[in-house]
């Protein structure tokens, strides 16, 4: 018996449908890894996924902000999403089409404060030295490095969909144009 | 992340030798800058120049770094890597800190005497 209907088909985490509308990225073009929630396993995840942006030779700036958004969003799930709970999966999915990158990254961690994802907001900087922020840089940098951000809760999953121009705007133009 | 300190006349230059700055790495760093800065002379330098990679849990160890130290005390960084420098500038980090490009630059005449 069906209790209830889902807003979007659950693939089972590590086994990504890559095929949106007509068109399929070709497997040299996309890349998916699932990983403990955990800050060194992390580490690991992140190696594999720069290695998967040198084989599209994505030049080296724009592959280190993508490395940054990508643990930025994955730091905030384990210290937020999975905090006191058990230790749980993250899954980071990457596609390359034309000049973009479209990532996706799951976890089966609580929903986001609110249901939506944080605005980043610049804090004072023009304090006493004792009164500097030490934290709250993450979403700052991902709200500014990334386009097209949307999350999602679909059952007990947390979906984050962005897009970055690691190249920078317009330096490739799109295939076919 | 692998610390190493050494005074120069009136600078103690401080050089992270790890290339990860981030979050499995901070609260460990913060804690050897604590070690290595408390006795210090007023100025304290530190080389990022190993460091590629640094994130949001890096950068905010780097400012603990710096408002643990004494009153009179300042941190100066020095020879940020390009994915590191872009860190600093998209919060405006860079605002807060004085960041020389290299070591040689940061510490001048010291730097000759101690080479």
């Amino acid at each position: 018996m069906i209790m209830h209907t889902l807003p979007e088909r659950l693939e089972p985490m590590g086994q990504a449908d890559h095929r949106s509308g007509a068109d399929r990225v070709p497997d040299s073009d996309r890349f998916e890894v699932v990983f403990p929630a955990d800050e060194l396993e992390l580490r690991q995840a992140l190696a594999k996924a720069m290695t998967f942006l040198d084989t599209l030779s994505v030049p080296p700036e724009g592959r280190g902000m993508v490395e940054v958004v990508l643990a930025e969003i994955a730091n905030n799930v384990i210290e937020h999403a999975y905090a006191g709970k058990a230790p749980g999966m993250i899954e980071i999915r990457i596609e390359r089409r034309a000049d973009t990158l479209r990532c996706v990254i799951l976890d089966e961690g609580r929903p986001m404060a609110g249901g939506t994802a944080p605005a980043g907001k610049m804090q004072a900087l023009d304090v006493r030295r004792a009164d500097l922020p030490e934290g709250g840089f993450g979403w700052l940098m991902i709200r500014e490095l990334t386009e097209n951000l949307s999350y999602v809760r679909i059952g007990n999953r947390n979906r984050l969909e962005f897009t970055m121009r690691p190249a920078g705007p317009g330096k490739n133009p799109p295939a076919g144009s | 992340m692998q610390l190493e300190s050494r005074d120069l006349d009136t600078t103690r230059l401080i050089t992270a030798g790890g290339d990860r700055l981030d979050a499995a790495a901070a609260i460990r760093f913060k804690d050897e800058m604590r070690n290595l800065t408390h006795d210090g002379p007023a100025r304290i330098v530190l080389d990022m120049s190993a460091v590629s990679f640094m994130d949001s849990s890096g950068l905010g160890a780097v400012v603990g770094a710096m408002k643990q130290l004494n009153p009179d005390q300042v941190l100066e960084l020095a020879g940020l890597t390009p994915t590191v420098m872009r860190v600093f500038s998209l919060t405006r980090m860079d605002t807060v800190f004085t960041i020389h490009p290299d070591v040689q630059t940061a510490l001048g005449d010291d730097y000759a005497h101690a080479s």
